[in-house]
């Protein structure tokens, strides 16, 4: 095992350690070195090696082919596009292609692993090393390099709660396509992690290869942790199996970490082994069942061929790829004049992104990412909803912002408005019209609001002779007696006239 | 024995095109034998009703002038081929009860040209064993005696219900499969023919398997034509099954009479094994000097790695079948010892389950594929296995077809090798190289020893070269003039 | 490289079939004899030699992503030993 363990420090990135990612102990600092290898459900309506059904829910048994359950004498043959799926990610990955990979048995005993082997890719995935970059939240970009996808079957699910001395088995799983996604242990920290798996996420769903859909399995996550003290040499590491939420994925991270600190702070020592995570507990407890006797004796399939294909077929799924995420961020920053923190909030979710753009389309681009990013996703977020289940359509809030803009409605009145058309999804106009929510710009009407104030305050207006700051608090009377409606630009105008002031500050 | 039950495969079928006879009169001639033939112990699973419907519907189509290629042939079917409905076991005692619920692709082909089943042949347990002493369900007999001796012998495997159904005229013909020789040898233990196809012609779906990349189906018939006819409705490409080649099946039967003028022969040398009984040797030279009779020139090869075949063959065959065995879990089909927890089943139920042959494949195969010892057995075997195949695509750079023996001896009795698994693992010196490269080869009857017992000689072709391979074993075949048949003890 | 009884245990173990104490010393002789006999191949230089993968060199087919598949429920659970409203039951699994 040697040897593996300075591979696997071979293959890991330099980094100077974050104070900020260090964790404290009794004996000094810990540094966290994580890596994970993503289980990703690929989006596809038939199996890996049958035609049976990949629906989810489906009753218990109903979509299992007799290759499925493994019937004496049956054979795989692979779906093309699940291939063409995997060679889609690796893309989405800036990963190599391997125009030529190995299907490998991984023999284990287990009910719901109905041929006792598992098809994988072992020694010759389909996809070899590429990158991930993830945005951090102090606009900081951590590289994370993926060290192969390959191809692979999930298996069936047993249900152990039944009854109790038996387990119950459904093979409806049993053969769907999975990608495991293999990071380097580049991660220094739980946020770390948990931000790649959300970018990873985000460029599945781009692509379209993985719904992402964490509670249904679609993705699955075992994180590899080791701890180190700085500069020392790489620890032993445990592997915590199928976390699956972003947010446990956080919490097991930090609990491994110091339940290995604490181990080797009091002399003792790591085993390397498989855990599991307890959401129940929020602790790792260690899986002896599975870890005794591993050895799976890979071996290259003999029902299946090599899976060889041409880099013509590559160029073809690369020429239809959509705009991934750190392009469509970069184009975000560079065309729109965004920040970084507004690009990557909007590029989170491709649809996010395209309703961004459409709203932006002519207008005001920095108004545009105010109202998408603070309003709209305020409002979502407060009421659960996805953007595709937003009641204000882009066009609406387009609609909006040309309100604002065209002095018909003040920035605050329009957001009234706005919760208006989320509540009622009316168009703005319509909205506007039928309450009378038009700013008013008629300078009379202005002007005897303002003579009102004046007339009404006369210290104040000795006051502001001094102190100008003042005249904030005659524009927020005026408002506030016009309910709202008048145009600022006018009051302060007229208000710095009446008042001796100049305007133009 | 009935007259019906002399027809070689041919002549049935014409027979039957011309209305001469029924099928259901050849069924039941059949079903006759069968029942009269019990003490072969060929038959695990006889399937009379099918039988007699199938025949009966055979006979409403020739009535008309249609049906398939094989109209109303009665066809015995290894029971490693799964029937749907019909029990399937295998030879093995794990497959307990086991109904599948489709029909193998091979099966499916013969029943389509119309072939009627008349029940399932025994085996070595999952084809594992070159004497069908394996099986779960007992040793099968050979129809063949010594001269003046009534010691059981035995008649090859795994396809030993096939070869002994075949020779005792008990169907006209038989499905069979070969992983290291399972088809040819028992041909040549039973005077029968037996034809291991190039790997790929016929496919695997729905055949239980033991070696993946080994595993070939073929037929087991009474004459080289029969091999021929039989082989054209069971080859054919499968979508089900990605080995199974896309190209199409020639007429094997046409083939036949091309003759051999002018085809060259390669006699490799390295299968002039130490120890060879003379009688082999001898018979060898016999075929040589009938095919160069025939118009065929003949000349000396060599197969350089012919020695490291059977180690090889007995790690990855082994190897491959400790996976595939791996099913045979007692959850989803098949035999269950109940245990406390879910390894303790898995555990009495394969110990039970599995003879003591498959018990020991599967764990060399465990072993060699087990961590640590992978690059020196399984890395090993399929490199050397890599040069093999490089023999034999050089030898066919030279020469047509290659001739050898089938077997180094004839039929052996019963429990002589049963207690020395290396000494029975040296029957397929000659056949297993065959499949190691994935080459056509068919074994064709070509004498008698001195004791009275068939000895066969192997051909060996280029890959989806069968018809060549069909020609020279059909010139074989007339030059020999085999036609000694068994004494039929069976049915006193 | 020689097999003794304890790798027996083990390899029956991974093989998941059980073997009594009073097996075990003949196995390990039947597989040694095995061995023994395929160590033989150490005599052959395959070290630029790539390893077979298939008999016959072709590409492999693929199938289209079409779902073909129908209830097969009552099919693949009629031979199990132990089912239950469509399950496969089998004794707990221990975690």
């Amino acid at each position: 095992m040697t040897t593996m363990v300075s591979d696997f420090e071979a293959s890991m990135r330099k980094r100077e350690p974050r104070a900020e990612d260090l964790i404290q102990g009794q004996t000094g600092d810990w540094e966290v070195i994580l890596g994970l290898e993503v289980h990703a459900q690929i989006t596809s309506k038939a199996k890996l090696f049958s035609g049976s059904s990949t629906k989810f829910g489906a009753e218990q048994n109903s979509q299992v082919s007799f290759v499925d359950a493994a019937m004496p004498g049956m054979l795989p043959v692979i779906n093309r596009f699940c291939v063409e799926q995997a060679i889609r990610t690796g893309l989405g990955l800036k990963a190599k292609i391997n125009l030529r990979s190995v299907f490998d048995r991984k023999n284990y005993f287990y009910p719901d692993l109905p041929q006792g082997y598992q098809i994988s890719q072992y020694k010759h995935p389909i996809v070899g090393e590429g990158e991930i970059v993830l945005d951090m939240k102090d606009d900081r970009t951590v590289i994370v390099g993926v060290e192969r996808l390959h191809l692979e079957q999930d298996a069936g699910k047993s249900l152990h709660d039944q009854h109790p001395a038996m387990s119950f088995v459904d093979l409806n799983r049993s053969g769907v396509a999975l990608m495991e996604i293999v990071s380097k242990p580049d991660m220094r920290s739980a946020d770390e992690a948990k931000a790649y798996v959300n970018k990873l996420r985000t460029i599945l769903r781009y692509l379209g290869t993985c719904d992402g859909n964490m509670e249904e399995g679609s993705l699955r996550a075992d994180v590899n942790v080791s701890v180190r003290k700085v500069g020392a040499p790489l620890g032993t590491r445990c592997e915590i199996k199928n976390v699956n939420s972003i947010r446990f994925i956080g919490l097991a991270i930090e609990h491994e970490a110091r339940r290995q600190i604490e181990i080797l702070e009091e002399g003792g020592k790591i085993d390397q082994e498989t855990r599991l995570f307890d959401p129940k507990t929020g602790e790792t407890r260690s899986m002896r069942s599975k870890e005794e006797a591993h050895d799976y004796r890979y071996f290259p399939d003999p029902d299946l061929l090599p899976l060889e294909f041409t880099q013509a077929w590559v160029d073809e799924i690369a020429s239809s790829l959509p705009e991934l995420p750190d392009d469509k961020k970069a184009r975000l920053i560079s065309e729109y004049g965004l920040t970084h923190y507004d690009a990557t909030v909007l590029i989170g979710e491709g649809a996010r992104a395209d309703y961004f753009e459409a709203v932006a389309k002519g207008r005001d681009a920095k108004l545009a990412a105010n109202w998408v990013t603070g309003e709209l996703f305020g409002a979502l977020n407060r009421e659960g909803h996805s953007i595709e289940e937003t009641p204000v359509t882009s066009k609406q809030l387009g609609e909006l912002i040309d309100l604002i803009s065209d002095g018909t409605i003040s920035g605050r009145i329009a957001k009234d408005v706005f919760d208006s058309m989320y509540k009622t999804g009316r168009d703005p106009a319509k909205i506007v019209e039928e309450e009378g929510l038009q700013q008013v710009t008629d300078f009379g009407e202005i002007e005897a609001a303002i003579d009102a104030v004046i007339a009404a305050n006369p210290d104040k207006v000795e006051q502001t002779k001094v102190k100008p700051q003042l005249a904030g608090w005659f524009v927020g009377q005026v408002m506030k007696s016009t309910s709202g409606k008048a145009n600022p630009r006018v009051v302060n105008e007229i208000l710095a006239r009446k008042l001796g002031l100049s305007s133009d500050d | 024995m009935s007259d019906l039950t002399k027809l070689t495969l041919a002549a049935a079928r014409d027979a039957l095109k011309k209305k001469e006879i029924t099928s259901s009169e050849l069924t039941g001639a059949y079903l006759k034998e069968m029942a009269d033939g019990g003490a072969l112990n060929a038959y695990v699973t006889p399937t009379v009703e099918k039988a007699e419907e199938m025949a009966k519907a055979s006979d409403a189509k020739l009535q008309k002038g249609e049906g398939g290629a094989l109209e109303g042939i009665p066809l015995g079917i290894k029971d490693l081929f799964c029937t749907k409905d019909v029990r399937t076991t295998a030879g093995s005692h794990i497959l307990e009860g086991f109904e599948p619920p489709y029909e193998s692709t091979v099966t499916a082909n013969l029943w389509r040209d119309g072939a009627v089943m008349l029940g399932k042949l025994n085996n070595d347990e999952f084809a594992m064993g070159s004497s069908n002493e394996t099986s779960f369900y007992g040793p099968v007999v050979n129809p063949w005696r010594r001269k003046g001796s009534d010691a059981r012998l035995v008649p090859g495997g795994s396809s030993g219900g096939s070869s002994a159904a075949v020779a005792a005229r008990l169907c006209l013909g038989a499905t069979a499969t070969d992983t290291g020789g399972s088809i040819r040898q028992p041909a040549a233990f039973t005077g029968t023919v037996g034809l291991k196809p190039t790997y790929g012609r016929c496919s695997r779906w729905g055949i239980v398997a033991f070696a993946s990349s080994l595993d070939q189906a073929g037929p087991i018939a009474r004459d080289v034509r029969d091999a021929a006819i039989l082989l054209g409705s069971m080859a054919g490409h499968d979508e089900k099954d990605t080995t199974s080649v896309d190209r199409p099946v020639p007429d094997y039967e046409a083939a036949l009479g091309q003759g051999i003028k002018g085809l060259s022969v390669g006699i490799p040398k390295e299968y002039r094994v130490e120890g060879m009984p003379k009688e082999i040797d001898d018979l060898w030279t016999r075929g040589i000097e009938w095919l160069k009779a025939a118009g065929a020139t003949v000349k000396e090869v060599s197969l350089p790695h012919t020695k490291y075949a059977l180690p090889t063959y007995y790690i990855v065959a082994p190897a491959e079948c400790s996976s595939n065995l791996a099913r045979y879990d007692g959850v989803r089909y098949g035999l269950r010892v109940e245990g406390r927890d879910v390894t303790e089943m898995y555990e009495k139920t394969r110990a039970e389950g599995f003879g003591a042959e498959v018990r020991r494949r599967v764990l060399m195969g465990t072993y060699v594929l087990s961590a640590g010892y992978y690059d020196a057995y399984y890395l090993k075997a399929q490199k050397v296995r890599t040069l093999i195949a490089r023999d034999f695509a050089e030898a066919f750079s030279e020469v047509d077809v290659l001739l050898t023996p089938t077997a180094p001896s004839a039929a052996f009795a019963i429990g002589a090798k049963s207690d020395d698994p290396l000494s029975m693992y040296l029957n397929d010196v000659f056949t297993v190289t065959v499949n190691l490269a994935g080459l056509p080869g068919i074994s064709v009857p070509a004498g008698l020893s001195a004791e009275g017992l068939p000895l066969g000689l192997q051909l060996i072709g280029r890959t989806f070269d069968e018809e060549t391979l069909l020609r020279a074993a059909y010139a074989i075949e007339q030059a020999a003039g085999f036609t000694a048949e068994p004494e039929a003890w069976w049915r006193a | 490289m020689s097999v003794d009884q304890k790798t027996v245990r083990h390899i029956a173990r991974l093989a998941r079939i059980a073997v009594r104490d009073d097996e075990l010393e003949a196995l390990a002789r039947e597989l040694n004899g095995i061995l023994d006999w395929v160590e033989q191949l150490g005599e052959v230089d395959a070290t630029d030699v790539e390893p077979m993968t298939s008999a016959v060199a072709m590409a492999m087919k693929m199938r289209e992503d079409v779902v073909t598949g129908t209830n097969l429920q009552r099919e693949v659970t009629r031979n199990a030993p132990g089912a239950e409203d469509g399950f496969y039951v089998v004794p707990k699994v221990v975690e």
